[in-house]
């Protein structure tokens, strides 16, 4: 269903506003399509390395699932039990089975935007379509998985997210390559709708390898009494990650909530914002991002949000703890008002671990590693953020064996 | 003989601290079982030598040694000092974020410390124990935490930097009887300005520092009445203190 394709050949040249630009010829679009198979008998390799982005292939505590791998929408569907709340279809599928699915589609997000939207507009590889049914409340959550099994590859998704009005879902996507995979690009196109009264929370991770090239490209859309509660975990190295995920609250009393946690090692470039723009009368928007940089780990830190309705709110909070000389964290907070009444506020800080704490837990018979360890674990302590209740203890343990490798 | 064994010795201690000198050969003695109290007009070097004793990685040593317990601390890191039994109440201890109270009463406590009694004798609220560390702490409930993890920690020599000031009269109350309770059976140091926690601790030797040695030694209420009468621009013109200046 590729739209202007024509523009896109256009755009593909176009390097994107941040982020250090790519030669996409220099990935491999070769992959053998992979058969359909019951999730639950995945190899266990590729098991394994979907739990560390969350994905349970046994799909225990989770209502269903997506699995795709490189091009192949290998598994998607409902659990049982849970059946006519929500519908989950590669987006191929979606939108030879709904005609009205294309007034979806590329909406959000520009395809010409730049050569990643392009590339994903002209070298479409699936991608998931979960509709929550109108005021359905799935207590558990989705889950859909992106992984890569070749070396070099470029997969590019573009997922289409609808919750109907009044319902209520969570999903986890995890973003994985197998254990043999060190390069590649992923480029994944994500429109989220959240409609009227719906909540919907978002929670994507991360866990890709040391010479990959990762580009998100999301945006919601947020109607009346909407919530939207997007989550994103990078623990793991990349070669370089950027994404500027932005939310539209146009709807009356809206809310978007953006929490980020990163953790840049090694080499990685990462550039990673939230936009949240305020339209509706009474909506409101906060944005959450925590920072460690280890190594010799480069970080962008963004965040823009833009009031356009006298009745707006919006809060963002950007932190960053540097643990290397070498290492870097720039924080750019943006902050745009274009009505009387808006309120939109900052605060930013980025700095090393204060020597003070550290002696004060000495004083108290921690050793200087454990003391360290402590602090950068309350500073990274996600526990405030929105995250679903299955994913809690899940992301601590990420967050914990992070922080240990990084010590 | 009824001679008592040190538990903390200080024999000729000098100490840089980002490059000014700020104990000057100072000798001190805490026989064990006692408690003694550390006078001073402000920069004459008390939480330097406090400091100093906790071993932080700012002081360095360009003389003396300080014993603990008959071993040589002089070059141990703070840790390994708290671990041989030397705990500390700040004066102003800094906020962490994420780091719970709990999770450094545990640590401290290993599982022998009674959670519940603990916070009744320190008035801490057991919510408390889930806030982050100092973050929002008025005052009093900074320096009620502070003793309320030191009794968790229950060291053999305990360090007070300042335990009564900016508390109001119902928390020096807890505070001086937590405190008293606690050194009854132990050794200690306490620094104050006022004095007002001497209303509830029994102390048996005040010192009281000049330029960063200690200028002189005595009996607590008198030498803290004198001074508390005369100021310590009374103390500067003493043959001794007037010395250790010239000296400097």
């Amino acid at each position: 269903m590729p739209k202007g394709k024509k523009d896109s050949q256009k755009a593909i040249r176009k390097p994107a506003a941040f982020g250090p630009d790519l030669d996409i010829r220099g990935f491999s679009r070769e992959a053998a399509p992979w058969p359909s198979c019951p999730v639950s008998s995945l190899p266990e390799d590729i098991a394994q390395r979907a739990l560390s982005a969350g994905v349970r292939t046994d799909e225990v505590d989770r209502a269903g699932t997506y699995f795709q791998i490189d091009r192949s929408a290998v598994f998607k569907g409902m659990k049982k039990t849970f059946g006519g709340k929500a519908e989950i279809l590669s987006t191929k599928d979606a939108l030879k089975k709904y005609r009205w699915a294309r007034n979806y589609w590329w909406k959000l997000v520009d395809a010409n935007m730049d050569k990643y939207t392009a590339l994903a507009n002209l070298r479409w590889d699936q991608g998931y379509f979960i509709r929550v049914l109108k005021d359905q409340k799935i207590e558990l959550p989705l889950q859909a998985c992106m992984f890569i099994s070749r070396e070099n590859f470029n997969q590019n998704v573009h997922n289409l997210i609808i919750a109907e009005p009044g319902s209520e879902a969570q999903i986890i996507t995890g973003c994985a390559v197998h254990p043999n995979i060190q390069s590649g690009l992923h480029v994944g196109i994500s429109e989220f709708y959240v409609k009227k009264d719906a909540k919907l929370t978002f929670t994507m991770i991360h866990n890709w390898a040391q010479n990959f090239h990762v580009r998100p490209r999301s945006a919601a859309l947020l109607e009346d009494g909407a919530t939207f509660v997007s989550n994103y975990v990078c623990m793991k190295s990349v070669k370089s990650l950027q994404m500027y995920p932005v939310a539209y609250c146009k709807g009356a009393n809206s809310r978007v909530s953006f929490n980020t946690i990163l953790h840049g090692a090694k080499n990685s470039y990462l550039d990673v914002g939230s936009k949240v723009v305020l339209q509706g009368k009474g909506s409101r928007g906060e944005v959450i991002a925590r920072a460690i940089a280890t190594e010799n780990a480069q970080i962008k830190a963004r965040g823009l949000l833009v009031g356009e309705n006298e009745d707006s709110r919006a809060h963002l909070e950007c932190r960053g703890l540097l643990l290397s000389d070498q290492a870097s964290i720039h924080a750019i907070p943006e902050l745009v008002g274009k009505v009387e009444g808006t309120e939109l506020s900052h605060e930013a800080a980025v700095g090393k671990i204060a020597e003070e704490q550290i002696q004060y837990l000495m004083a108290r018979g921690f050793s200087e590693s454990e003391a360290e360890s402590l602090i950068i674990r309350g500073f990274m302590n996600v526990g405030t953020f929105g995250l679903p209740d299955a994913l809690k203890e899940e992301i601590k343990k990420m967050v914990d064996a992070s922080i240990a490798g990084a010590l | 003989m009824g001679e008592r064994l040190a538990i903390l010795t200080i024999e000729d201690l000098t100490v840089k601290i980002a490059g000014k000198k700020v104990l000057n050969g100072l000798n001190l003695e805490v026989p064990e079982g006692e408690t003694h109290v550390l006078l001073g007009p402000n920069g004459s070097g008390k939480t330097s030598l406090i400091m100093s004793i906790l071993g932080f990685p700012s002081c360095r040593i360009l003389s003396g040694r300080i014993q603990f317990n008959g071993t040589d601390i002089t070059a141990m890191p703070t840790n390994e000092r708290a671990r041989l039994g030397i705990g500390v109440a700040f004066q102003n201890p800094p906020p962490i974020k994420g780091v719970r109270l709990g999770d450094v009463f545990r640590h401290l406590a290993k599982g022998e410390a009674d959670e519940i009694k603990l916070t009744r004798t320190t008035n801490i609220p057991m919510e408390f124990l889930e806030r982050d560390l100092n973050v929002g702490f008025s005052g009093g409930e900074l320096k009620r935490a502070e003793i309320f993890q030191l009794l968790a920690q229950r060291p053999s020599f305990a360090i007070f930097d300042e335990p009564d000031s900016g508390v109001d009269v119902e928390n020096l109350k807890i505070i001086g009887k937590a405190i008293s309770e606690f050194l009854k059976r132990r050794s200690g140091l306490l620094i104050t300005h006022l004095g007002h926690i001497l209303r509830y601790v029994r102390a048996d030797v005040a010192h009281v520092m000049f330029y960063g040695v200690i200028a002189c030694s005595g009996e607590p209420n008198k030498i803290f009445n004198l001074i508390m009468k005369r100021g310590y621009k009374w103390c500067e013109k003493c043959p001794k203190v007037k010395r250790i200046r010239r000296k400097r």
